[in-house]
């Protein structure tokens, strides 16, 4: 698809033609290697996605010692599985307890955890969600299908630096047999951000 | 600013509709802008903090009527303009009337992995000792600066404390200008929700934002 000079027909939409114009003229001038696109792409669609967060979380749930070492200092502990880079230079770990659950947002722009959640979703980004969970936390969270008991506090992390925030849910109940690995399949991406929790033991 | 980006507690946007089973990209146009915007990143003109202004400072009519991916192409076509590797005769005929300068940068493919692997980390070697500590009381402040800043129109003027000091950090609102990284502290400070929207706040609930010291002061 690389091939043709220029291609700004009323045939492609008009986004479609706008990116293509913008890539041919680009690697024309020397300045992009559409192959470093695949890459970059094949990477986020591959490569880097909620798999990751999960298996922070299915370690912290089964090793004390970890679980410690993320609450501490998440960017070592999270760099230590494999988990670095983009998006996910200055990472911090917010644990849930029945106390307290931590939910995560960015109201300025999308900042989200690349490194352990990969790419956001459509709602993350747009503004719905940006504009009304650091208002009526409770009331997005049930549009979520999940409702919260009143005396569980609800702390919103608006991530406006390059720290970026990963939710370490709750262990499920009736979970206390499953290894690690059998954990990971439980944890949801949504239970990451704090608009979730873990899928129950099944 | 307080740009048409800055959302938190703004009304009308409605219900936020997560979509079951959502592919990665909805398009493959939006695969392209991803990687156009990650390989002109690397040309080196520009940091995260200005590549976020020029998206901001599309017309609100603009920025509300774009998808992601439509704001960051639009973003990403001033910031080449501004830098001179792009000429708009360029983008609305379609196809370079000039080559480009800064090609011995041009990202490679095989340097992709270690480029993403790496990222950009925005802490800086401080040179001076934190204001705040943990537990500190503090106001943000009430002045609107008229270029970049990351402290939401939401979170101005409000009393809240500090629960975090994440490190030293890049400032955004100097390097969006391209006029220097001036590091300074950075701050987690969480708010009551009562502190930030009166009676209307939900119970038992509160906001945090990460917060430059210059953006504080002490109560």
């Amino acid at each position: 698809m690389h091939d043709h000079p220029h291609d700004h027909d009323n045939n492609l939409d008009p986004m479609t033609a706008r990116v293509r114009a913008l890539e041919t003229i680009l690697t024309d001038k020397g300045l992009v290697d559409p192959k470093a696109i695949d890459a970059i792409v094949d990477t986020y669609e591959t490569k880097i996605g909620p798999r990751n967060g999960a298996k922070v979380i299915a370690k912290a749930w089964t090793n004390p010692d970890y679980a410690d070492w993320l609450a501490k200092d998440a960017t070592a502990a999270i760099a230590d599985l494999g988990f670095t880079g983009r998006q996910g230079e200055h990472m911090q770990a917010v644990f849930n307890t029945p106390d307290q659950h931590n939910v995560v947002v960015c109201t300025l722009c999308s900042c989200y955890p690349w490194s352990v959640l990969g790419l956001p979703p459509v709602w993350y980004k747009s503004p719905p969600y940006r504009s009304r969970v650091v208002l009526e936390p409770r009331a997005v969270l049930a549009e979520f299908g999940l409702t919260l008991p009143e005396t569980t506090k609800i702390r919103v992390w608006d991530s406006t630096a390059e720290v970026r925030y990963l939710v370490i849910p709750m262990r499920p109940e009736g979970t206390e047999n499953m290894d690690e690995s059998a954990l990971v399949d439980l944890v949801t991406r949504d239970a990451m951000i704090g608009t979730g929790l873990p899928q129950v033991a099944s | 600013m307080n740009g048409p980006h800055d959302l938190g507690g703004r009304a009308g946007f409605g219900s936020i509709a997560p979509e079951a089973d959502e592919p990665i990209f909805h398009a493959e146009w939006e695969k392209r802008a991803l990687g156009l915007t990650l390989c002109c990143g690397a040309l080196g003109y520009w940091g995260i903090d200005e590549s976020r202004h020029a998206r901001e400072s599309l017309h609100p009519h603009d920025y509300y009527g774009s998808s992601y991916y439509e704001i960051w192409v639009k973003g990403l076509e001033r910031l080449l303009i501004r830098h001179g590797e792009v000429h708009p005769d360029e983008l609305s005929k379609g196809h370079m009337n000039t080559p480009g300068h800064a090609t011995a940068k041009r990202l490679d493919p095989q340097d992709v992995p270690a480029v993403l692997a790496r990222g950009g980390p925005a802490d800086r070697p401080a040179t001076t000792k934190p204001a705040f500590q943990i537990g500190t009381k503090v106001r943000t402040q009430k002045t609107l600066p008229a270029g970049h800043s990351r402290l939401p129109n939401y979170a101005r003027d409000k009393q809240g404390t500090i629960i975090a000091l994440p490190g030293h950090h890049v400032f955004p609102d100097t390097n969006a200008k391209g006029v220097g990284e001036a590091p300074q502290w950075l701050y987690t400070v969480e708010f009551d929700a009562r502190d930030l929207w009166g009676d209307a706040a939900e119970p038992g609930t509160s906001v945090t934002i990460d917060a430059w010291e210059s953006y504080l002061d002490a109560t």
